[in-house]
């Protein structure tokens, strides 16, 4: 770890001063990203701003009757928060197939949003890596790339996400709260994250004197007809190959509205408006979840050793909406995939 | 008459040397101060500083569960913490455990159940079941593999490990995949 200096902040104010006032500044919540990325010289952090004392633990419920949730709200409270449990199950089930337990005890909901894609080549500061050294070049492209996207992806970088929360917050259509020194915005899940392009280095549209404050739950939460299916190498604490967040609005056998997002596959939470468009107005049979899973995938590509994902998505995403459909959704104790 | 200071001989002006922060940790009960560089992580001010050698380093990466400790009674990797952020906190390590002479439930089902071979692992997984236990959400042995799949055991000793653990929290072990040892 390089030397850094060691701050923390009174209240959110004083947070966004404090982030504006250096540029080589870092917000530390959880640490579980960060303080890993510090270990291996990846992150240089002049100083570290520790924001786990600001007044951001809360849940609660939003005007409109959804929920508001802290960024500093631990992942595995939040999973097990009465109100996500009855309300938004794909939430908590999403939040609970990643990491383990102790991760989950430390990591934040903001931090989470935050965390950094985990391309070997992004890690291993002897190669180059257009994500960390921009214009240095994209390893992966040509390189190993088991684990990298299929979607949305430039000549730039071919880095997925890696959460698996935030996969369940694209498909509920969460809205990020943030404070900078021009005020509060509110930001739509889908506007948060970034493709690529040619600025692989940006992962979010937040900006640098930004601190997220809260994610903001609609009131729709699909708790009867839902899934949040992951698939990788092993059956725990192992980051997805692909994974498939669905949730169903389904009333007499049709489909009344279908959110779909796909994790592992883009270097954001994916979704396609017009697979779920095909989806809805049409009856939960599998001919739909076919046509359905083409219009996603029919722009896929893969860089040879992640080949294998276009198919694995496909069959994912079919297993997945049959799971919702048949409200069975995936347990993520019992890893049986039915 | 003035010299140059180390940092302009060298080049590095541009890298701060931080001071030195004052830390309290509340230690198995007994309060401890320490002054730390603010790098220090949790697991390096307990092993480093505090003698506190129960607690292992695996990976030192979050990916083994190694140094697993309570931290105000919740499981945590305290490789991937810096003591500083747990300035005031209560902290139980596997030396903290046990009632004087008196091993904790955890610690005597493991000898019982030869849950372990090299005992590595053995620390961070019994601190672990100690927060699972504590956390009230498992009724099954496959709730009890998955809730502790945060700590790899390189010997392969997860039957037994499964075993022991359901002996303290269902008075008995339902899990015969493996070799019980009993
Ligand atoms: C071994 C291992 C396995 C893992 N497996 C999975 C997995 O399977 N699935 C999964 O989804 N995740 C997994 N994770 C990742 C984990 O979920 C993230 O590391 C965690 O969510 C990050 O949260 P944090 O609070 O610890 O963030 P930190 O490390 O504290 O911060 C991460 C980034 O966010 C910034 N930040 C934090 N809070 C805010 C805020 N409020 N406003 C602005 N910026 C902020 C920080 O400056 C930093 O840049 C794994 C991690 C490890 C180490
Ligand atoms: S895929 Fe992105 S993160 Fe990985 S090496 Fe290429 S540029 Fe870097
Ligand atoms: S040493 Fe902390 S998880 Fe491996
Ligand atoms: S007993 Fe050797 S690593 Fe678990």
């Amino acid at each position: 770890m390089n030397n850094f200096e060691y701050t923390r902040a009174s209240d959110v104010a004083d947070a966004v001063r404090r982030i504006a006032s250096d540029p080589a500044a870092k917000f530390v919540a959880g640490g579980t990203n960060l303080i890993d990325l510090m270990k291996e010289n990846v992150a240089r952090p002049s100083r570290l701003i520790d924001i786990t004392h600001l007044p951001l633990d809360q849940i609660d419920e939003t005007q409109d009757g959804g929920l508001r949730i802290g960024a500093l709200v631990p992942n595995s409270d939040l999973a097990q928060h009465p109100q996500i449990e009855a309300r938004y199950p794909l939430l908590g089930s999403a939040i609970l197939a990643g990491a383990s337990p102790q991760l989950r005890n430390m990591a934040s909901t903001g931090g989470n949003l935050l965390q950094r894609t985990r391309c070997l080549y992004f890690y291993d500061t002897t190669t180059p890596c257009n994500k960390r050294e921009p214009g240095s070049g994209c390893s992966a492209i040509g390189g190993i790339n088991r684990m990298h996207a299929i979607l949305g992806t430039s000549e730039h970088c071919i880095a997925t996400h890696p959460s698996d929360m935030c996969v369940a917050l694209a498909a509920l259509e969460a809205r990020v709260l943030a404070t900078g020194r021009s005020g509060e915005r509110s930001i739509a899940f889908a506007e948060f994250h970034r493709l690529p392009g040619d600025t692989p280095q940006l992962d979010s549209n937040l900006r640098a004197d930004e601190i997220i404050t809260a994610i903001e739950l609609p009131p729709e939460g699909f708790a009867k007809n839902y899934t949040y299916l992951k698939i990788r190498d092993r059956l725990s604490y192992a980051f997805a190959l692909v994974s498939i967040a669905v949730g169903l609005d389904i009333e007499g056998g049709t489909i009344k509205e279908a959110r779909l997002a796909l994790g592992g596959v883009a270097h954001k939470p994916w979704r396609n408006r017009e697979a779920e468009a095909r989806l809805e107005g049409a009856p939960a049979t599998r001919e739909n979840f076919v046509r359905a899973a083409e219009t996603v995938l029919r722009e896929a590509r893969g860089f040879g050793h992640n080949d294998f994902k276009i198919e694995l998505a496909r069959r994912g995403i079919l297993r997945a909406l049959a799971q919702a459909a048949r409200g069975t959704p995936q347990s993520q104790a019992d890893k049986r995939i039915r | 008459m003035a010299r140059p200071s180390s940092a302009a001989r060298t080049g590095l002006e541009k890298i701060p040397t931080p001071a030195k922060v004052t830390v309290t940790l509340h230690v198995n009960g007994v309060e401890r101060k320490l002054t730390i560089a603010p790098w220090t992580t949790l697991l390096d001010a307990l092993r480093l500083y505090l003698d506190l050698t129960g607690t292992k380093k695996g990976c030192d990466h979050g990916q083994c569960g190694a140094c697993t400790v309570l931290v105000d009674g919740r499981r945590i990797n305290s490789c991937l913490t810096l003591a500083v952020m747990k300035d005031g906190a209560q902290v139980t390590t596997i030396e903290g455990l046990a009632q004087g002479n008196a091993l904790h439930p955890l610690q005597q089902a493991f000898i019982e159940h030869d849950a372990f071979q090299c005992g590595y692992c053995t620390p961070g997984q019994i601190c672990s079941a100690a927060g699972l236990i504590a956390e009230g959400r498992v009724q099954t042995a496959d709730e009890i593999r998955e809730l502790m799949s945060g700590n790899i055991c390189r010997c392969g000793a997860y039957p037994n490990i499964v075993a022991a653990i359901e002996a303290v929290m269902f008075g008995k072990a339902t899990d015969r995949s493996g070799a019980t040892g009993r």
